[in-house]
């Protein structure tokens, strides 16, 4: 998992770094080449991902790393910092790579050849792939690959990573690892400018012969971009991406919470009634098994995400958002996090990476939580089916109860985006970000591609539920059920967790809340739901699934304000320690998830003190 | 002088010179904004939002604020 694995081999393979701008199927060669035999892990120290591989290449072993995109050998962002550090060999516990593996977009060879320049000027063997190849044919280019070679000293090779074509050549080279690059007669270039005439005329004199334009890409962009077209569309599209999540996750995800109850049925029925049992069926099922049942959710949208970006759309709605979240000190890059978020942060917070303007990476991790995510919804449907009566509102459509779903929903957004205006005016002020993004042509999402990005989610998901989330369950357990009392564990409400719910019960009164919920706060942050199944137990309910009796209890204990700010506690409150412990990696120190809980929380408090204030003084 | 983000859809420019920060214009010269560039608009997006401009035969797109620092002369 870790980089010094890489070199603590005896006869270490030789590593070989895949270099090249953003867009240009560098990650597509990688899982060409790689497969399966890949794993993801992170730099030390910093919160960039690195990628790495192998693969038997006649007989020779090659080590892969994926390098992060860089646009420039000037590092601007994290991503870029390790790319140049890795290159020149400064990487802490990562050795200098024995060649690299340079890739450009055939399709544009003009605009990026000035990279090669950079790259080939460090010294190290390099093999200069460009690829796409299909489409610099398809589109009516050309390019003469031997006489581009011949100025540049090293091997050209074009080639379409997506179809496997042109890779022998790779392999050969592969094979035959060079122990030092060729001196090379390259210009000294100054500055950009100059960089830029080079590679121009290097282009010219290899007989470049740049494509048209896609036809396709002009078609969909006129209306993907239009000023009124291109808005409709994006709001269109971004309907269908959640009705279809909640179309087809919901039943996937009561199939796995179904899985996860029986499971738990199973195992408690085949253990005796010990502490081991009690662990297993009240602790880690509950905790974990929650948390993995919100899988298909997150790989549903990790899907579609995956889609809209290999398909090219997503920098167009990049584009088509960034006008809005402009206006709350946020930008374009920013809006699929977002979007994320509403199904689980966690994947949205991981989304992040790619913003790479650190301010505006920041101000988007932390309002992140604000969105609905899917944890919600059970706390908010056991409130709302307990306090509102069912009225027709808006026609027969929109009834009192949805309006009041939709008012949280609405709430959390509001919220998030006022935040962010605050984050962007006081502690992140700067100036605006310099949005700028270049437009890959439209293009089929490969799926081969797509299906290993989800497997990786998926990894990664399940080893954070087996790991982080385990222990946190665990824990909590031990709070609900310890101390031992006369050699047995407490209930709940004499267990130290019940005992500092108990001890809110102070802090709680002013939002008209009581000690139970007070509990039902701390078991809350295993995962928001929990709460319903912990007021459950409190309420001594056997099965608060059949939520009428959980109805009645509620509605003898609490009253309409007290219920009310409890829904806008949990729209506005970061319960959710999983959410912290991977904000914390993201940002690299506690620093950050610590002011976000400690604010959250006071949002949250005083909009539901004024909430209880106000429902009590218009309906008590 | 004219500025990019005067040009209307489907006209063309030629890049004279860059009057932004040193940080912002050297992100843009990377991406191809360089003086003698030959940039054509071909979105112009909603209202105040980002312009889609053709540089070397690939789409970028910028915020019209940076458009608006980017003297250029019109072609005819």
């Amino acid at each position: 998992m870790t980089a010094p694995a890489l070199t603590q081999v005896t006869a270490a393979p030789k590593l070989v770094a895949i270099v090249g701008p953003p867009n240009c199927g560098k990650s597509t060669l990688f899982n060409r080449l790689t497969g399966l035999r890949q794993k993801v892990g992170n730099y030390p120290g910093v919160t960039v991902e690195q990628r790495t591989g192998r693969m038997q290449c006649r007989g020779a072993r090659v080590e892969f790393v994926d390098l992060p995109g860089i646009s420039s050998l000037t590092a601007r962002s994290d991503d870029e910092r390790v790319t140049l550090n890795i290159l020149h060999g400064r990487m802490p516990g990562l050795r200098r790579p024995d060649a690299v593996l340079l890739v450009l977009d055939s399709t544009v060879v003009d605009r990026h050849l000035w990279i090669a320049a950079l790259v080939l000027k460090l010294g190290v063997p390099t093999l200069l792939a460009l690829n796409m190849s299909d489409e610099l044919h398809q589109r009516g280019g050309s390019l003469d690959e031997g006489a581009l070679s011949e100025q540049l000293g090293v091997s050209v090779q074009l080639i379409s990573a997506k179809f496997g074509h042109g890779l022998e050549a790779l392999y050969e080279f592969l094979a035959n690892l060079p122990n030092q690059a060729p001196r090379l007669q390259l210009p000294i270039l100054q500055n950009t400018p100059d960089c830029r005439r080079w590679a121009t005329r290097a282009a010219d004199r290899a007989g470049y012969r740049r494509p048209a334009r896609s036809v396709w890409t002009t078609r969909l962009d006129v209306l993907a971009l239009h000023p009124c077209g291109g808005p409709v569309l994006f709001v269109v599209l971004m309907i269908a991406v959640f009705q279809s999540i909640s179309a087809l996750a919901r039943p996937l995800q009561e199939l796995c919470e179904r899985a996860v109850q029986l499971s738990a049925a199973l195992v408690s029925a085949a253990l005796p009634p010990t502490m081991l049992r009690s662990v297993l069926t009240e602790g880690v099922w509950p905790g974990v098994g929650t948390v993995l049942s919100f899988l298909p959710q997150i790989l549903i949208l990790f899907l579609w995400i995956g889609i809209l970006e290999d398909s090219g759309y997503l920098t167009r709605a990049a584009v088509v958002a960034d006008r809005a979240m402009a206006k709350f000190g946020l930008q374009g890059k920013s809006f699929i996090p977002l979007l994320s978020g509403y199904a689980c942060a966690i994947p949205a917070i991981m989304a992040t990476r790619t913003i790479e303007n650190k301010r505006d990476r920041l101000a988007t991790i932390l309002i992140v939580p604000f969105m609905t995510c899917s944890a919600r919804l059970p706390v908010y449907t056991m409130i709302v089916s307990a306090f509102v009566p069912e009225r027709p509102l808006l026609g027969p459509l929109v009834g009192s109860r949805a309006a009041a779903m939709i008012g949280l929903y609405a709430a959390g957004f509001v919220g998030g985006m006022g935040t962010a205006w605050l984050l962007r005016s006081t502690v992140l002020r700067g100036v605006p970000s310099c949005f700028l993004m270049e437009m890959p042509p439209y293009r089929w999402p490969s799926f081969r591609f797509l299906a290993l990005q989800l497997l990786d989610r998926a990894k990664v998901f399940i080893y954070r539920a087996g790991t982080t989330i385990l222990a946190v369950s665990l824990g909590l357990w031990l709070l609900t059920h310890l101390p031992l009392r006369g050699g047995h564990f407490s209930r709940i409400e004499e267990s130290f967790a019940g005992e500092f719910g108990a001890g809110l019960a102070p802090v709680l009164k002013p939002l008209g809340l009581n000690w139970k919920v007070g509990v039902g706060l701390v078991t809350s942050l295993i995962a928001r739901e929990v709460i319903v199944g912990t007021l459950g137990t409190l309420y001594g309910i056997e099965r608060p699934a059949q939520s009428g009796d959980l109805a009645t209890a509620l509605q003898s204990d609490l009253t309409a304000g007290g219920a009310a700010a409890l829904v806008v506690f949990f729209a506005f409150a970061l319960q959710c320690v999983s959410t912290l412990v991977v904000v914390r990696r993201e940002t690299g120190s506690w620093k950050w998830p610590a002011l976000q809980f400690i604010y959250m929380a006071a949002f949250a408090y005083i909009a539901a003190w004024l909430t209880n204030h106000l429902v009590t003084a218009v309906f008590g | 002088m004219k500025t990019l983000a005067d040009l209307r859809r489907g006209e063309s420019a030629t890049i004279v010179r860059l009057l932004l920060t040193a940080e912002v214009t050297g992100r843009l010269m990377e991406a191809g904004f360089v003086p003698e560039a030959c940039v054509t608009l071909i979105h112009r997006g909603s209202g105040g939002g980002p312009r889609v401009y053709l540089l070397d035969g690939a789409e970028v797109a910028i915020r019209r604020e940076l458009a608006a620092g980017i003297q250029v002369e019109q072609h005819p």
